[in-house]
Order: structure tokens, then sequence, then C-alpha cells
């Protein structure tokens, strides 16, 4: 690849990777993928429109393929792999298993993503908090209607957790 | 038999009949799922396509010379580089693997580049100088019928001609309505882009291809013609898919790969962007649709007219398939004796048009909804009344003299879906995401009217015309689990759970391991047409019972007892006179079964000259109600509710099915009111999710579904595919609820807002 080859550490799901001998138009998600063996993260449109590379970095969920990757320096990066172990799921998860929310399931990590965003920030969303918040990621197979289903019930189960905490 | 016998059957977790888990559902919601788009190996070079930027020109010549001379650029192939067939096509072989002497639409491969990086690709493709000399574009199917008009292709400008004449042709209505309906090019718009990874054998003769598709056997017969190498040289394992709609069926981006693959010695990856993914695949066929019909006064259909004219784009695809589709469902799911109608698919140097999810009926049931709600205006009735009094049941004769035997509950479907609960009323001071334009906060709720419309279709299962279509499994039982092999691609849809639900129903067995799909076990056809749960669902049903009944041999024989007398019941082997019950489990261990079973449905004809013929297999059903909310200021669509009962034979996934049937919605939903590719000059103007608009979550509707189980007799599990019915009459039934909240024609899908406005 032409230019200046460029060598920098990435901060993913815990771990520090170093980045070596990259192009700096790289985007976090070719460099996530293609560079760092973390292909969970999803690519489908390359323009932030259809959320299938939702990550979230410092916390705040954003589309991987609109954001450099060496911008992401000194930032914290979760990906779908940092979210659970090979052998657990979390909650989120487990929902959309029991919902029926994965068809093809190409949009599925992103979605996963951005439902653990929207549920650590509002813990209670209403219907159209739901949807709002999910907008922005597209699936071309449920209709959404399962997912929907997963994401009442990814909540359901979290306000009873707390319920038994306050007790 | 006993009650607690009976209950424990139909609750066994997994069987037939449950919402069982698909087994790869875990690895999907983690990221740990590999598509296509993932595969990945050592040394692997990337491949990338250059495509023609206009839509018809001679090449006078390529200059790769600048291309090849950039570090890290390994080949470039042209057609010059083809050592086989130098094109491919599902149906007729028409199609160039590169481009030649001509090109034929925006987008057409001429040449293809292996390098380092993707960027390395990108950046040589723009240093490949073709010299194109533009000529006159054949851009309107209209023009294409004309037979003034110079051919673009060896083969003409008509692909398919076909004419139904069916009953007395003189027949005159007391009333006649008509009209004629256009819909627009939709696109399939998978979210998992093409992508493959090829490798190549040692020798340089062979190839092995990773690849999501929705038919390995088709494609590795088309590779293998165009490599020029023997089928069996070229092997197929699935990528994992990222959804297909009918966009997987034919070639796209397989012999590229593969040939750069053999050309270079290394491994190839090739992935679209969505741009090219736009440019790279077939779209759903736009239509124009002519259609009158002659009723009595009480509405019952008495002859139907109608003129069809499908833009097949630059090479054939399956447009000769969509167009039979097309003119044989224009009666709609009615009643009707007299029938003339005319359909044409043809080629224009726009872009090429297949297979889509409906796969021609989609554009059929617009026009023949819109009809329905034209007759019932003009004979006085409900849009529910007027499709009661004409709907066919099982014993009707259809337009193609083919009289319909599938179980056909048309005037349930109707009634069970009016039956389902209407949403509320809008609320005087609503949130404004339920308001038509949503978050843009662009509705004022005083010019917001609510519209209700109906939409009901009949749809074909499988593939017609005398194909000997047919899908191949192989079951193994071993030490009380059991193992699967099959070729039948999963594209979404579920068939791998669906396989262990049949397994475990008929074997008794609850561990079913699934081998990788590919071309190591015999065809499996295609994952279209709704044909898979009964195709490869009868395959797997067939290989399971074979293997049955080796077992029951077996323990009849180790037994000292008589076979005709043993039988599994749940997880058990067991006889009639109660003396013997072993697990299955039991029974197998140590010993090993297996069997490889073909399905075939039973032989369709071709249509003759006048379109008469037995040229479908079965039918499926479906009714659909839809709510909306328009802001007749604005012309933004609210879809607020779609209501349903489908015809599905019986529910063998509860969890499954809805989720065919919500995501159908989806996407008729798109095509009424969102979703076109637009064109100019043949050229794509909108290929990207910025411009090509699809359905969000703020988009979709409340789906209220009843599904009617009256089991299929010609269907091996009683089930009717349903993976097609949902997208089809929704659209109409969407456009009718736009009609009657704003009065609009609305003669034409998608509904844009300068048709409810200005109309």
């Amino acid at each position: 690849m032409s230019g200046e080859p460029e060598f920098y550490d990435l901060r993913v799901n815990g771990a520090t990777h170093a980045v070596s001998d990259a192009w700096l138009g790289e985007s976090l998600l070719y460099v996530l993928r293609e560079r760092l063996g973390l292909p969970g993260t999803k690519g489908a449109c390359e323009q932030g429109e259809c959320g299938s590379c939702t990550v979230l970095i410092d916390g705040d969920a954003v589309c991987a393929c609109l954001v450099m990757a060496a911008d992401a320096v000194d930032a914290n990066v979760t990906t779908v792999e940092g979210l659970s172990a090979p052998t657990t799921l979390t909650d989120v998860q487990a929902s959309f298993l029991a919902a029926g929310g994965v068809q093809c399931g190409f949009c599925t990590p992103g979605l996963v993503v951005a439902v653990h965003h929207l549920l650590d920030t509002n813990p209670n969303p209403s219907e159209n908090e739901i949807r709002e918040a999910i907008s922005g990621n597209i699936c071309r197979c449920t209709g959404y209607g399962r997912i929907f289903e997963a994401v009442r019930t990814a909540r359901e189960e979290r306000v009873a957790v707390r319920a038994r905490g306050q007790k | 038999m006993t009650a607690g016998t009976t209950t424990r059957s139909a609750t066994r977790q997994g069987a037939l009949g449950t919402s069982a888990p698909r087994p790869d559902g875990i690895p999907k919601v983690q990221g740990r799922f590999a598509f296509s788009s993932d595969a990945w190996a050592e040394h692997m070079l990337w491949g990338a396509t250059l495509r023609s930027p206009h839509p018809h020109a001679r090449i006078r010549s390529i200059d790769v010379s600048a291309a090849l001379a950039l570090p890290g650029v390994s080949r470039i192939i042209t057609a010059d580089d083809v050592p086989g067939q130098l094109t491919y096509g599902l149906i007729t072989a028409d199609q160039p693997v590169f481009a030649r002497d001509v090109v034929r639409y925006v987008g057409e491969p001429v040449a293809a580049v292996a390098a380092d990086h993707p960027e390395t690709a990108r950046r040589a493709l723009q240093l490949i100088v073709v010299d194109y000399e533009p000529l006159p574009a054949l851009l309107t199917a209209a023009a294409a019928i004309d037979p003034a008009t110079p051919a673009i292709h060896p083969d003409g400008n008509v692909i398919r001609h076909q004419r139904i004449v069916h009953g007395d042709q003189n027949v005159v209505g007391d009333v006649i309505v008509e009209g004629t309906y256009d819909i627009g090019m939709q696109d399939q718009a998978f979210l998992g882009l093409e992508a493959a990874l090829a490798l190549p054998d040692d020798d340089g003769n062979g190839v092995e291809l990773y690849v999501a598709t929705q038919w390995l056997h088709e494609d590795q017969k088309q590779i293998a013609a165009c490599l020029g190498v023997p089928e069996e040289r070229v092997r197929l394992t699935l990528g994992g898919v990222g959804g297909a709609f009918g966009g997987r069926e034919d070639i796209s981006l397989q012999v590229h790969c593969c040939l750069l693959a053999l050309a270079t010695g290394r491994p190839i990856k090739m992935q679209y962007g969505r741009e090219e993914s736009f440019l790279g695949h077939i779209h759903r066929h736009p239509a124009s649709i002519w259609l009158r019909h002659h009723a009595t006064r009480d509405g019952i259909i008495r002859r139907i007219e109608a003129r069809l004219v499908f833009d097949g784009g630059a090479y054939a695809s399956t447009s000769s398939a969509v167009l039979i589709n097309g003119i044989t469902h224009i009666q709609g799911p009615y009643r009707c004796a007299s029938a003339t109608v005319d359909g044409w698919a043809v080629r224009t140097n726009n872009p090429p048009c297949g297979a889509m999810r409906g796969f021609g009926v989609v554009q059929a049931c617009f026009a023949h909804e819109s009809q329905m709600d034209k007759l019932a205006a003009a004979v006085n009735l409900s849009p529910v009344e007027v499709r009661l009094r004409n709907a066919m049941r099982t014993g009707d004769t259809l337009i193609t003299g083919q009289v319909v035997d599938s179980v056909a509950p048309v005037e349930r479907c109707i009634r069970e879906t009016a039956a389902l609960p209407m949403p509320t009323d809008l609320a005087d001071e609503p949130d404004p995401l339920d308001l038509p334009g949503g978050a843009g906060l662009t509705a004022d709720r005083r010019h917001v009217r609510r519209g209700v419309g109906w939409g009901v279709s009949i749809k074909n299962l499988m593939y017609s015309e005398g194909f000997d279509d047919y899908a191949t499994a192989r079951c193994t039982v071993r030490d009380g689990a059991v193992t699967l092999e099959f070729a039948t691609a999963e594209v979404g849809q579920g068939f791998v759970v669906l396989a262990q639900q049949i397994a475990r129903t008929v074997l008794g067995l609850d561990d079913v391991y699934l081998e990788p799909i590919s071309t190591n076990v015999g065809s499996a056809g295609s994952t279209s047409a709704s044909r898979q749960t009964w195709m490869s669902g009868g395959a797997v049903d067939g290989a399971c019972k074979h293997v049955r009944d080796q077992i029951l041999a077996h323990v009849a024989s180790t037994h000292g007892l008589e076979v005709s007398r043993l039988r599994i019941e749940d997880v058990d082997v067991v006889d009639d006179l109660g003396t013997l019950r072993i697990p299955v489990r039991e029974a197998t261990t140590g010993v090993s079964f297996t069997h490889t079973f073909e399905y075939h449905h039973r032989p369709t004809e071709e249509l003759d000259a006048n379109g008469q013929g037995n040229c479908h297999v079965a039918y499926a059903f479906v009714a659909h109600r839809a709510v909306v909310d328009v802001d007749v200021e604005l012309g933004l669509v609210k879809v607020v509710q779609v209501a349903t009962a489908q015809d599905v034979g019986k529910v063998l996934n509860p969890l499954a099915a809805i989720g065919q049937i919500e995501g159908g919605i989806a996407q008729g939903l798109g095509l009424a009111v969102m979703e076109e590719i637009i064109l100019d000059n043949g050229k794509l103007r909108n290929p990207s999710f910025t411009d090509y608009l699809l359905p969000t979550a703020l988009d979709a509707p409340t789906v209220v579904a009843t599904m009617i189980e009256e089991p299929e007799p010609l269907a091996p599990l009683g089930a009717k595919g349903i993976g097609e019915p949902p997208c089809i009459s929704v659209t109409p039934a969407i456009v009718a609820a736009i009609r009657d909240a704003t009065g609009a024609a609305l003669t034409r899908v998608p509904v844009r807002p300068q048709d409810v406005v200005g109309a």
C-alpha cells in the first residue's frame, strides 16, 4: 500500500493491540476486521446508514466505518466480541435468541451492541425510545418485530433484576 | 394411546411444531458466526472488478499497463483470460464473464484485478484505460418490443413473449374497470454484501470456493463451464449468508474470484461494497401492466384482459420465468373463466433484473388488487365483499386451465384478517414519532388522515414449467446421534433448525449435527420460490425415514420381533404389543445407519401457445389489511398496522414463521412507499443506503398475524412455503389505504410524496 506505513496501538475489549504497517486511511472497521482478527463487527454500507458496524468508543455507540482507526488511539473500544466470553451470553444476546430476533444474523452484532448501549444509558425505554434507539440499525430479514420483542424482554429482565436488588 | 403420551410427543423440545432454537443462533449473537465476508486465508490477495460507466458502448481497447505497474498489483484479467465458456446465465448463458467488444449496461464487468490490499486494487482499477465508443442506448421496455428497434444482443430484444387465451373470448361484462399500473425497480438490499474466498488447487486445475449464494450446485455448474474444468474440480462450501431474497441466485463475483485464484495461484478474497452490490446483482423487474376486468353488476368477475411488460435489463437472468409467474398470477386469488393475457420480458440497456422475493407475482398483485378496489367501487361493494364473492377455492380452474388442487383457504384468509383487531385511533396530541415524517417533526396533526386498504394474493410454490426440481439430503445415525448433510443454502430463513426438528421428530434422537453446507452431497436446488421447507424438508424427512426403517429392522432382528410391529414413539422404539420399549439412543449404540434421499415434486408442464398447461406445482394464499396515516399536506405516509392471515399448511416452527411474515411485510412496505432504484440514462442514481431508502425500526408497522393451518396433502410435511406470500399483497394493501385516506389514484409504486400531494 502506498503512503508512509503507520504504527499505533488500539485498546479494544480491554486489551492493547499493536497495529503495524497500516495505511493511515484505514477505518476502524477495517482494522478491527482485517488486522486485529475481530470480524464480529460487520460492514454493509460504508456510510454510517446501516449500523452493522456499531461499536462503543468510550461508551458511545458509533459506526466503526466512519471512524479512522488511528483516530481511536487512546480510546476504549468495545466490540461485540467484548460483550461476552465464547461460552456465555449477555442478557441482550439471550433475549435476541429467545425472541426470534436472529435470522441471517448480519445486522445482529451491531444491534446487540446498540441495544446494550440503549439499556445501559436508559434502563427502561418506552416503545418509541426503543424504536428510535435502533433506527440506525437496518435489519432486512425480520421486519424488526422480533427485535422489538427481544429488547422488551431484556428491558423487563433488567427491571426485575433492579427490583430484586432494591429489596 | 394414552393422553400422557400424546402430550409428551407434542411438546418434546426441539421437535416439529416447537420454536426450536437455531443452531447458528449463539454464534450469530456473539459475532462469532463466520459470514462469507469473514473468510480469510494466509497469503490471500484482494480482487476487485472494473465496470462499465456506459449503458451501451463499443470497447475499442483496454490498456492495463499502468495498472499492472502499480506496486502491489499481481494480475489483471479481461475477457481474453477466460479459458472456458465466455458467458453464463441461469436459464440462458447470455451474460459475458467480462465484456469483450461491447458493454450493455452501467456496471457490466470489464476486467478484474488482484492486489495486496483492497485500496491498492481500487487504485489499480482507476489506472485501467478503456477506450469506449458510446452507442445509442435502449432504455425503455416499450421501445424494446418494437421490432423496428435494433437488437442490442445477438439473442434479440424480446427475451420471451407468452399469451394466455382461455375460455369464451367474447364475454363482455356489465361492468368494466381498467387501469395501467407501474411497479418500480426494487433491490434485495441484503445486508451481507457479496463476498467470496477462492483457494486454487496446487495443480492449478481446480478451485475451492467459499461463497454466499442461494444454490451451490448451480454456481458450481456455471463456474466450471467458464473455467473450462470438470464440475468436480470446483468445490463449493457455503460461506455464511447475510440475507438473499433472490439477489444471490445469479452469478456475481464467483467466476471472477475463481479466475483470479487460478491466474495468480494465490487465495483470492472478493468483497463488494454497497455501491458495487447495487451494480453487481440483479433487481426486481420494473413492470408496466394494463389490466381490464369484466364483471357482473354483483361484482362477479367474468373475464380479464391484460398486457404485462417486464423490463429485464441487459441480460436474461430469470426474466422468462418471472414473466410466466406474472402472467399466470394476473387473475389473483379469484375465479375467472375467460382471459386474454399478453406478456413480454424484454432486454434493454438498463441493469439486469431477475429474482426477488415474490418473483413476478408482486408486480401482478399490485395490478389485480388495485383493480379489485376499482371494481368494488364500481359495483358499490366493500373491498372485503368484492374479494369474498370472487374468492378462489380448491378445485377451481385457473386461466391456464390448471386445476387448483392445493388447499385454497382464500375466503378464510380474508375473514380471519378482517376479524383481527384494528389499531387505536391516532391521539389528538400524539408523540411526534407516531406521525408521518416522525422524527423530522414536520407533520401537523390536523393534516393527518387515516386510511384502510386490502390486498389478497396467490403465489405458486417451487419451480415451474416442467423443470425437474429436486433436493438431496443424507442422514446418518451413529451411537445415538444424527448427522445430516445437505447443500441447502441457509440464507437466514432457518432451514438449519427445521432440518434438526425433522430429524428429532422422525428418529426420536435429540442430538442432531449438521455437516458444512457444500457440494459434497447432491443438489438441494435453490433457496428460492418458497421451496426449501417443502423440497429440502422433504429430502431430510425422506432420508430420516429410511434410516428409521433401518433402525427398526435392526431392533427387530436383534430382538426377534416382526419389524412391522415396531415404531418410534417419542424417543423410544416400541412394539404395538407393548412388550418392548427401548430408547432409540440405546438401540443405535455401537451401530450406524445411513441413507441419502432425493425428493422430487410432481412433474409440471410447459405452457402451450395459448398459455394452457399444468405449469405450477402448488399454491399458497394470504390476505393483508393495512392501516395508514397520511400527512396530506406533505404526502408523507406512516404505516400504522398490518393485519394478515396466511395459509401456511402447518406451522413447523412458530418463531421462525412469524419472523418470515413480519420480515416479508417490511419488504412489501418498502416497495409501497420508499424503495426504488432510480435510473438516469441507464445509470443508477441512488446506489447507496443513504439514497436507496429501506424501512427502519421507526417505519415498521405493528403486525397482527394469524396462521391458517390446513395441512397441505401434496406437501411432505403438510407445510407450505411461507417466505414469499408475506411481501406480495401487503404492497397493494398499503397503497389502497393511502388511496382511502387521500382519494389519490396512485397507479405506481413506490408511492412518492408528489403522487399524494399532487393528486
